[in-house]
């Protein structure tokens, strides 16, 4: 397929990824500040860390306040991140590559733009900020329903879904680097205090309730890291994005992409025959700051052998 | 709903002078009265709905915030009977088929003007007169394989060509879009009517391009300006019926003589190229070296016969308003027939007595460009300001050769449903003509309506509707 077509595709499904995992980790700071201990900056900071967008926030504000911050993430123009921007960018890369996707997917991309511009015009605030929330995942989820049911399997179907797993894979790097940055003894049980920000993170990634099923009751960091790390059937784990980028590549023809599947294939023997052990050796950070690295090198690598013009 | 008459003298589509009905309109009359106005404007509301989700948007130039809006469409059919039809069709097949005839002569031999049928300097001093093109041969001399020919009926009740379009003729996709509307609003009626399918447009579009070339197998895409352009709606939307490439001119280039494309799987030939990109911006190092549209070198490797245009280059001279008048002497120089179809009556203002004539009658003739389109650029005579008609009095007079004059048609109206119930409104009508193995059209078109009324200006950029058109069948008894 073209080129170009190929990165529209591709960022069509990062922008509409980064919609939804932007909303999920708005959705716990939002929750967790209704808690008895409430959001502090640490959560807040957090935010604009994993998405590192703290420069921009900070030219426009002075003070971290929880309704600032909503409004910045979801319908503020001026931020490139903002959920109102993926929606817009995600719209108009479907938009450029309208004759590649099926007649219901970009209805349905369409109709949510159009419905987000409306949104747009209504205040949004701690009070309503759930509903907004769960309409931009269960537009998501949506989208990604027509494509599962409607696309043809061809070269289009896969850079799609590349782009799903890069932009998680690199989103579920920055939680686990940003949240466990300054943990000491990985393997105690947290305290009542920490554990809302633990389940906190899991939910963030709509893992909570796989958590529960897999490891029943305590939550220790180095479990959390595990699940989000190794967990072979957990559909955000950094081994699945990987088992999926990996195989993906694959099935895509021709020889233009070889650093990437061969860069793929190795990070995914790594994490696929990796252990907990190994990563607590060389320190969690650290670890994640490699991993970080690698995947940024693979989404390198995509772009050079597809999506830029030769 | 009741359904308002047209004024004295004119021509409507579905009633009669005198309160009754045309045959074919008899059915469809009979439902819509027995429709309520809530229901009728309910499905309206409906259709805009699904054609915004679709996106099926068009680009106004010029609008400050580059709105994408919809052209307004009708939920009230045109319909035109099979007889009609034929004579539609046969006029029409004959008309480009002898267009096709002039371009290929004007780029060889020239008999045409030899004989003195059209006189030379309306031929050379054109711009539209592309030099590149001088001698060269294309495939089965094929010069428009898509023609848009604008129709309108007079108040004689005859059909007229009003235009002929054969650069990139647009609104196709509203023909069929409209059609898919009207099936889902209205199920009920196609169940009365034998309403003749269009649907498979893309596919007989698609034969026409491969046909195009001696290639076997070729790879055909459509070339785009891109989604800014007004039509870029219909060009991904052929592409993708086609099953074809939608691509820009950054995604091709030129290598060895020949035209590629950028995939993902590295470079892969192209053979026929549906451009939607006027001649002036196909090729940066041959025409205009600003445009970031085209591709660089294509020129030359279309002069090798590497790579086919649909349409050529070049044919901006057959469908040129200077040329117009003389479509009817072609068909009779070229295929010794007389022409199906009349033309509308056309003062050339070059001509020191069509000019004067103009002058003199201004406030009651229609004045174009002959290189404009679109609707802009014309003067109006009868809905004109004094200021107007002097403003184009002094323009006619600085540059009478870039002026036409025509009289005011008065176009046949067909019921329309606007502010003030069902309303008569003036339409016209562009079907699609491709050239191929054979001549083929779909039966139908696009049917442009002015929405305000008394208006004449139907284009979608001044304000204009569309209308589902109905081709009806003949019915053979078993």
């Amino acid at each position: 397929m073209l080129s170009r077509i190929a990165d529209n595709l591709y960022w069509m499904s990062r922008y509409l990824e980064r919609a939804e995992n932007t909303v999920r980790l708005l959705d716990v700071t939002q929750t967790v500040s209704l808690m008895p201990v409430g959001a502090n900056q640490d959560d807040l900071n957090a935010l604009l860390e994993i998405s590192g967008l703290r420069s921009g926030y900070q030219s426009s504000h002075h003070a971290l306040a929880l309704p600032d911050v909503l409004k910045f993430f979801t319908m503020d123009e001026a931020n490139p991140g903002s959920i109102y921007n993926c929606l817009r960018m995600a719209r108009d890369n479907a938009h450029a590559a309208r004759g590649k996707i099926t007649a219901e997917m970009w209805e349905s991309i369409n109709s949510t733009w159009l419905d987000m511009r409306l949104r747009r015009t209504r205040e949004i605030g701690v009070w309503n900020a759930n509903a907004f929330f769960d309409w931009v995942k269960e537009r998501s989820h949506l989208f990604r329903g027509a494509t599962y049911g409607t696309i043809m399997r061809t070269d289009a179907y896969q850079f799609i879904r590349l782009g799903t797993f890069v932009e998680r894979a690199d989103n579920s790097a920055r939680i686990l680097s940003v949240k466990f940055h300054r943990i000491e003894d990985y393997d105690r049980p947290v305290s009542v205090a920490d554990l809302y920000q633990w389940t906190a993170l899991l939910r963030s990634v709509g893992a909570f309730e796989a958590y529960q099923e897999m490891y029943r009751g305590e939550v220790t960091p180095a479990k959390v890291a595990e699940m989000l790390i190794f967990r072979p059937d957990f559909p955000r784990s950094l081994r699945w994005c990987l088992d999926s980028i990996a195989s993906i590549l694959v099935k895509i023809r021709g020889d233009a992409g070889l650093a990437a599947k061969r860069q793929s294939a190795e990070l995914f023997a790594r994490l696929n025959y990796g252990h907990m052990d190994d990563v607590l050796a060389v320190g969690l950070p650290e670890y994640l700051q490699g991993l970080m690295a690698d995947i940024a090198d693979i989404g390198d690598s995509i772009r050079k052998g597809y999506l830029e013009a030769v | 709903m009741k359904v308002r008459p047209p004024g004295p003298g004119h021509y409507d589509e579905m009633l009669l002078a005198g309160n009754g009905i045309r045959e074919h309109y008899r059915d469809y009359g009979q439902w819509l009265e027995s429709c309520d106005e809530a229901w009728l404007a309910q499905r309206r509301q409906e259709a805009d709905l699904l054609f915004h989700r679709v996106g099926i948007t068009f680009t106004v130039y010029g609008d400050e915030q580059g709105a994408e809006r919809l052209i307004p469409f009708d939920a009230l059919p045109r319909i035109i009977p099979a007889q009609e039809w034929q004579v539609l069709e046969r006029g029409l097949a004959q008309r480009v088929q002898a267009l096709n005839h002039f371009l290929h002569d004007i780029y060889h031999e020239q008999h045409i003007l030899r004989e003195g049928v059209i006189p030379s300097e309306q031929v050379f001093t054109n711009t539209q007169y592309q030099l590149a093109m001088q001698g060269l041969d294309l495939p089965h001399d094929i010069y428009t394989h898509i023609a848009g020919i604008d129709v309108i009926r007079n108040n004689d009740g005859r059909f007229h060509v009003l235009e002929d379009n054969l650069r990139c003729p647009s609104g196709v996709s509203y023909m069929l879009q409209n059609r898919i509307m009207m099936m889902r609003l209205f199920p009920e009626l196609f169940a009365r009517y034998p309403v003749a399918p269009v649907a498979h447009y893309p596919s007989l579009l698609l034969d026409t391009l491969r046909h195009a070339t001696p290639v076997d197998n070729p790879c055909v895409v459509v070339l785009t300006p891109g989604r800014y352009n007004s039509a870029y709606y219909e060009h991904a939307f052929l592409a993708q019926q086609m099953g074809v490439e939608l691509v820009e001119g950054v995604d091709l280039l030129v290598k060895n003589e020949h035209v590629y494309m950028r995939t993902t799987a590295g470079l892969q030939q192209v053979d026929v190229i549906y451009r939607r990109i006027d001649d002036d911006f196909l090729d940066p190092l041959a025409f205009r070296a600003d445009s970031s549209l085209g591709v660089p070198g294509l020129l030359s490797v279309y002069r090798k016969g590497n790579v086919v245009l649909a349409n050529a280059m070049g044919t901006g001279i057959a469908d040129d308003k200077s040329i117009y008048p003389y479509v009817p002497d072609m068909v009779r120089f070229y295929l010794s027939e007389e022409p199906v179809l009349e033309n509308v009556h056309t003062w050339q203002c070059r001509r020191p007595d069509d000019l004067s004539y103009v002058l003199d009658n201004l406030h009651e003739l229609v004045v174009k460009e002959t290189h404009g389109a679109g609707g802009y650029g014309m003067l109006i005579g009868p809905k004109a300001t004094q200021a107007e008609i002097e403003e184009f009095r002094a323009r006619l007079k600085a540059a009478p050769h870039e002026y036409i004059a025509q009289p005011t048609l008065s176009l046949s109206s067909c019921p329309t449903f606007v502010e003030e119930g069902v309303a008569p409104r003036h339409i016209d009508l562009r079907p699609f003509v491709l050239c191929g193995r054979e001549t083929r059209i779909v039966p139908g078109g696009l049917t442009r309506v002015a929405l305000r009324d008394g208006s004449l200006v139907v284009n979608s950029s001044q304000g204009g509707g569309t209308k589902d058109t109905w081709v009806l069948e003949e019915v053979t008894p078993c």
